[in-house]
């Protein structure tokens, strides 16, 4: 017993006061800045191995992107990626990021359903769909909820069964295999539900885009209530994600 | 004999494979290299070619620190005697090939799908018609679980047939998460697109799967990284070891309920994924390894901070690994569950720590050094009982080692020498095999290319492969609650398995 108080005192504070202001090393990839100078704009989406850049003026699409960082070792003066991980949006259009226009990315207010306030905003489970995830955003996820991070405090949790469930978060770029259990998963969770695609893979198929093992028409048959881009996400970008997503307004 | 020895990582000409007749390729591979108890099989698979399949076969020698490799090609509607059916290592791998081109094996122990690809020989069924193994009886009962489990994990399928609440049979069904990536490393042909795959493979083993890859492209482009970027490749390989190792303890403890070692062990992991955020800027490791360079070189900087992660990492560790291991109602879930004896480790062909666990000597670091290995030689810590206590206490002791390790690299870490120049295509007609030793087990990377040099095939084995079927067999007769706990020991990937 007494050992065990030990090995508490030990740990000392392990969690992040404030969830909003954690500061994230500085190498951290988050939000992306776009500066005007001019550049071989066919060279540089080249270079990209998603897709993400476009050009004219050069945009990176957040939904696409991995995160590696090429882009702005190559054209330093062109792309710099800011340690901003606020970064989830409930528009897919906000995750573009466009020269020369440096906003942050914010969700959209007007357009989130009314009921998502009215019922979730103290209280959020979730069910998670892991549908082709490498297990990368998988582990973020778990994290979210550790002595960290610790999402539990703000009452939005991870549970085991759908019918529990007030959403669904998917992750992976939803192979065929994984279609139908993720179809009969999101059908057991009762009325009203969210679901949130988190990660680069969920949101634009990333790196697996084109595969012939995927398929993505869950996507095209309901509304997607939040963005969460990342490779893997980070838990600050889901957390302060959800929380904007379920925050009371007046 | 009729085969080509090559060391890991060594490019060979895809004609120097020798080609045998499929009696003959049997008794070689089968009978003849694996009757040494230190050779395995790392990879065995097919080729699709224009009426038939080319069949490779590398067994791996751990006392010659060899890859023997050789070749058949056989006819799809060629009735084939099985491997499997001599020695159950081949038993996936079989399968494999039977659903990847409808080879026809007469005697396989069980025939059934792997993964259900999309390219598969056969449309007609999909993963819901898997063929599960039952008994009628009624005294037994079976419990599906999955693919959807009850946690955030990857999705697979586990089917028990019970009696009572002991588990008498376990059948694992997987393919949920299969993507496709052989194919994509194909058809995706920039290079940055291809590391991006292979970090892509098990987000879990990043630097693992990336390591594989970049070795093997550097091979097949025959250039030489310096020591430092080989240094660097190294820490980072076993600081991966050492972070997912602390978080799958701290799961183990979830299993039993045991709150406070979930808990230091979880937070204790996050100091070790951030400082792989501060190197390269992704908490696993994402965009850190890269072919013939790297973004983000370790620095002086770094070095220090390392250093003080790993004195506050250890001492924490130290403490709360104690408490754990002297915890009576935690030895009491971890002794002589999931047990999986020598005998059975080896028959099934164990790779890793489930090889370890058993007191298997199976380590690449030791038998197939790449990279700094090679400037000593590793001892793999070993096992004796193959239990779930085994494979906690071998996570305990690898994260000492992983310590070690790195403090030494941190010492010795050589002065920059050079650059590399732009990587070239790769050599034509060519053929490499890649092997690292991930945390969770052997990986195994290799490729072919043709007379322009471009990729025309590309195999990657996950150590998942061989060692999901032993869970199977480490679950029977223990009481079905315990299984939550075994499988968390075991730690496998479903996305490495499904590819
Ligand atoms: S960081 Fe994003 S936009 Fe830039 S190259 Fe990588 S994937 Fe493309």
């Amino acid at each position: 017993m007494l050992k065990n108080l030990n090995i508490l005192r030990h740990q000392g504070k392990q969690f992040i006061p404030d969830i909003s202001s954690a500061k994230l090393a500085n190498t951290f990839r988050g939000r992306p800045v776009i500066s005007s100078e001019e550049v071989d704009e066919n060279e540089l989406m080249e270079l990209c191995p998603t897709n993400a850049i476009s050009a004219n003026p050069v945009c990176i699409d957040l939904g696409k992107c991995t995160f590696c960082g090429e882009c702005a070792i190559n054209f330093p003066k062109k792309i710099q990626f800011t340690n901003d991980y606020k970064i989830a949006t409930n528009i897919r259009e906000n995750l573009i990021v466009k020269a020369g226009n440096d906003e942050l990315i914010q969700l959209n207010v007007e357009t989130i359903r009314k009921e998502i306030q009215e019922y979730f905003s103290g209280s959020l489970k979730l069910r998670q769909v892991s549908a082709g995830g490498d297990n990368s955003c998988e582990l973020e996820l778990n994290a979210c909820s550790n002595v960290n991070f610790d999402m539990g405090r703000f009452g939005i949790d991870f549970v085991a069964s759908p019918r529990h469930a007030d959403g669904i978060v998917i992750t992976g770029p939803i192979t065929e295999n994984m279609s139908r259990p993720l179809q009969i998963c999101y059908d057991a969770i009762p009325d009203p539900k969210i679901v949130i695609l988190a990660g680069t893979d969920a949101i634009s198929g990333g790196i697996f885009e084109g595969s012939p093992a995927l398929n993505r028409s869950f996507l095209s048959k309901y509304k997607v209530d939040l963005y969460v881009p990342g490779n893997p996400i980070h838990p600050l970008t889901f957390i302060n994600g959800v929380l904007a997503l379920i925050q009371k307004r007046k | 004999m009729n085969y080509i020895s090559v060391k890991n990582n060594q490019t060979i000409s895809f004609n120097e494979i020798p080609e045998l007749e499929y009696p003959l390729f049997l008794e070689q591979n089968v009978f003849t290299l694996l009757k040494n108890e230190t050779a395995h099989c790392v990879s065995y698979y097919g080729i699709k070619l224009e009426n038939c399949i080319k069949l490779i076969c590398c067994i791996a020698d751990d006392s010659e620190n060899d890859i023997k490799i050789s070749s058949c090609i056989v006819h799809v509607n060629e009735p084939l005697n099985s491997f499997a059916h001599h020695n159950l290592v081949f038993e996936k791998f079989e399968r494999e090939i039977f659903e990847n081109f409808g080879v026809n094996y007469t005697n396989h122990p069980w025939l059934k799908p792997v993964r259900f690809p999309a390219d598969r020989f056969s449309k007609n069924t999909s993963i819901k018609d898997y063929p599960f193994f039952t008994i009628e009886s009624e005294e037994l009962h079976e419990v599906g679980v999955g693919p959807i489990h009850a946690g955030i994990i990857e999705p697979g399928h586990f089917r028990f047939i019970c009696n009572g609440e002991q588990i008498l049979h376990l059948e694992t069904q997987f393919g949920y998460q299969h993507r496709g990536i052989e194919q994509l490393f194909l058809s995706k042909k920039k290079l940055l697109q291809r590391s991006t795959l292979a970090e892509n493979i098990s987000g879990d083993s990043v630097v693992a799967h990336s390591l594989a890859f970049v070795n093997l492209w550097e091979s097949l482009c025959n250039v030489h990284p310096d020591q430092s970027l080989k240094f660097e490749r190294i820490l980072a390989l076993e600081l991966e070891r050492m972070a997912i190792h602390t978080g799958d303890l701290s799961a183990m403890c979830t299993d039993i309920g045991y709150q406070l070692g979930s808990a230091v062990l979880g937070r204790l992991r996050t100091p070790l994924i951030n400082f792989f955020q501060k190197w390269c800027g992704n908490r696993l490791a994402k965009g850190l390894i890269r072919v013939g360079k790297t973004n983000f070189p370790f620095t002086q900087e770094l070095e220090v901070e390392l250093a003080k992660i790993l004195d506050d990492y250890e001492k924490d560790f130290e403490e709360i690994s104690d408490e754990l291991f002297s915890l009576p109602s935690a030895l009491v879930r971890f002794e002589k569950t999931g047990v999986v004896s020598t005998e059975l480790a080896t028959k099934l062909g164990n790779t890793g720590m489930a090889a370890r666990m058993s007191n298997i000597k199976r380590d690449i670091r030791y038998s197939h050094p790449h990279d700094w290995y090679c400037e000593f030689v590793h001892e793999p810590i070993l096992k004796q009982n193959g239990d779930v206590y085994a494979r906690a206490r071998l996570r305990k002791k690898e994260i000492n080692q992983s310590i070690a390790y790195i403090r030494q690299l941190i010492k010795t870490f050589p002065v920059r020498e050079f650059e590399l120049p732009p990587i070239s295509t790769p050599s034509v007609n060519s053929f490499t095999i890649s092997l690292v030793e991930g945390w969770r087990g052997e990986i195994c990377h290799s490729a072919i290319t043709n007379s322009n040099g471009e990729l025309v095939h590309y195999k990657i084995k996950d150590p998942s492969f061989h060692n999901w079927l032993s869970l199977s067999i480490a679950v029977r007769n223990n009481e079905i609650s315990d299984f939550p706990i075994c499988n968390k020991s075991f730690s496998l990937s479903y996305c490495g398995h499904d590819l």
